[in-house]
C-alpha cells in the first residue's frame, strides 16, 4: 500500500503521547496538523530531523499548526529523547498493536519494521492536503511542510 | 500540491546583505548554511579553507547563520557575535575564530575574541545584549529553512542543495562541475 495521498480523509487514532496521556487527532480539528512518522528514536537522521523541526515550530506555529512526531518506539523511549533533545512537541507511541496507524496511512516498513520518513500535512477538516515519503536516509527538511502550509493559509484568506 | 520531486533550491539568492569571500562573479559560488556550535560545522571548515585554497579567484564562498539553539546553547549568541564584528568589518576574523575556539563560546569568550581581533569589545558585549543582530540571524535561518536546509552544515553550489558528502573529495569534485558548467 503506497501513502495516502492529498484529497483523503486522514484516518483517525488515538495514541499514547506520554506513558500516562494519549492524543486523538481529532483533538486538533480546526487546525492544521503535521504528521512526522519516522523511523527511530536515538538514530542519526531521525535525530536531526527532529532537532531541525524543533527549532521551526516557530514557523509552524505561526500557522496555527501542530506537529506530531510518530515512530514504532514505545512512550517511555519517546520520553526519553524528547528529555534528551529538548522537543518542545509530542512525540506518539505507535507501539501496540505495533505500527497499527503507519500501516493506515500506507508507510509501515514491513521488511524491518519501521515506519517510512513520511510527511503528512492534515487541514482543520481532517484532509490530507500534502503528503511526501523521503528516502529513509535522506532528513526531508521543513520546506515542503511550510509550501503546504502557506498554501493552505492562502485558501482561506481572500486575496 | 504534489509531492516535492525537484531538487531544494535557494531561495533567497546572494546578495549585498551576505557575507562574501572570493570574487562576484566567480563562476562557483557555495553557500554555506551553519552554527558554531556545530561540531560537523567545526568539522567542514576546514575542508571548505582547503577548497578555497585550490580553487581561488574561481569561488566565491557565503556563509549563512543556522544556530540550532535548542541542541547548541551558544549558537546563537556566536552567530550574533559574528555579525557584530562584520558590522566593524572583522566577520570572517571572527567566523574563523568561532570555528577554531567553538569549545570555548560562552558571551565572555565572545567578547575576549572581539578584544583579540582589535574590535570595539563594550561594542560588541551591549550589542549582544540588545540583540541588535538576532533579526539578521532569523532571517538567515528562516531563509535556510524555506531553502530545504535540513540539518548543518548544509550546502548549496550555485543555487542548488548539495545532497552528496561534504567531505573534500565530493564537495570539491560538484564544484569542479560546476565551473566548467558556467
Amino acid at each position: 500500500m503506497a501513502a495516502l495521498d492529498a484529497g483523503t480523509p486522514a484516518p483517525d487514532f488515538t495514541l499514547p503521547s506520554a506513558p500516562d496521556h494519549a492524543v486523538s487527532l481529532r483533538d486538533f480539528r480546526g487546525r492544521p496538523v503535521i504528521l512526522a512518522f519516522y523511523p527511530a528514536d536515538w538514530s542519526p537522521v531521525c535525530g536531526d530531523q527532529m532537532a531541525l523541526y524543533n527549532e521551526v515550530l516557530a514557523e509552524f506555529q505561526r500557522y496555527g499548526a501542530e506537529l506530531l512526531g510518530i515512530s514504532v518506539d514505545g512512550a517511555w523511549c519517546h520520553a526519553a529523547f524528547a528529555r534528551d533533545r529538548n522537543l518542545h512537541f509530542p512525540l506518539l507511541a505507535d507501539f501496540e498493536p505495533k505500527g497499527a496507524v503507519a500501516r493506515r496511512y500506507g508507510v509501515y516498513r514491513q521488511s524491518d519494521g519501521w515506519t517510512e520518513r513520511a510527511l503528512f500535512v492534515i487541514d482543520g477538516d481532517g484532509v490530507i492536503r500534502w503528503s511526501y515519503v523521503s528516502p529513509i536516509s535522506v532528513n526531508p527538511g521543513a520546506d515542503g511542510i511550510l509550501r503546504a502550509l502557506r498554501a493552505l493559509a492562502g485558501e482561506r484568506t481572500p486575496a | 500540491m504534489s509531492r516535492r520531486d525537484t531538487q531544494a533550491e535557494l531561495t533567497l539568492p546572494v546578495g549585498e546583505r551576505d557575507h562574501a569571500r572570493g570574487p562576484a562573479d566567480a563562476p562557483v559560488t557555495l553557500v554555506e548554511y551553519g552554527d558554531y556550535e556545530c561540531p560537523h560545522c567545526g568539522h567542514a571548515y576546514p575542508i571548505v579553507k582547503q577548497i578555497e585554497q585550490r580553487l581561488g579567484r574561481r569561488l566565491r564562498f557565503v556563509f549563512r547563520n543556522f544556530p540550532l539553539r535548542e541542541s547548541h546553547p551558544h549558537a546563537q549568541h556566536a552567530a550574533e557575535a559574528a555579525e557584530a564584528a562584520g558590522a566593524q568589518g572583522k566577520f570572517w576574523e571572527m567566523h574563523d575564530r568561532l570555528f577554531e575556539r567553538q569549545f570555548a563560546l560562552d558571551d565572555d569568550n565572545l567578547v575576549e575574541y572581539a578584544g583579540d581581533l582589535g574590535l570595539d569589545a563594550a561594542r560588541l558585549r551591549s550589542e549582544l545584549a540588545a540583540r541588535v543582530y538576532e533579526p539578521r540571524v532569523r532571517e538567515d535561518f528562516r531563509s535556510g529553512v524555506a531553502s530545504g536546509v535540513n540539518g548543518t552544515p548544509t550546502f548549496f553550489v550555485n543555487g542548488a542543495r548539495h545532497d552528496e558528502g561534504w567531505e573534500l573529495e565530493p564537495l570539491l569534485a560538484a564544484l569542479e562541475r560546476a565551473a566548467k558548467a558556467t
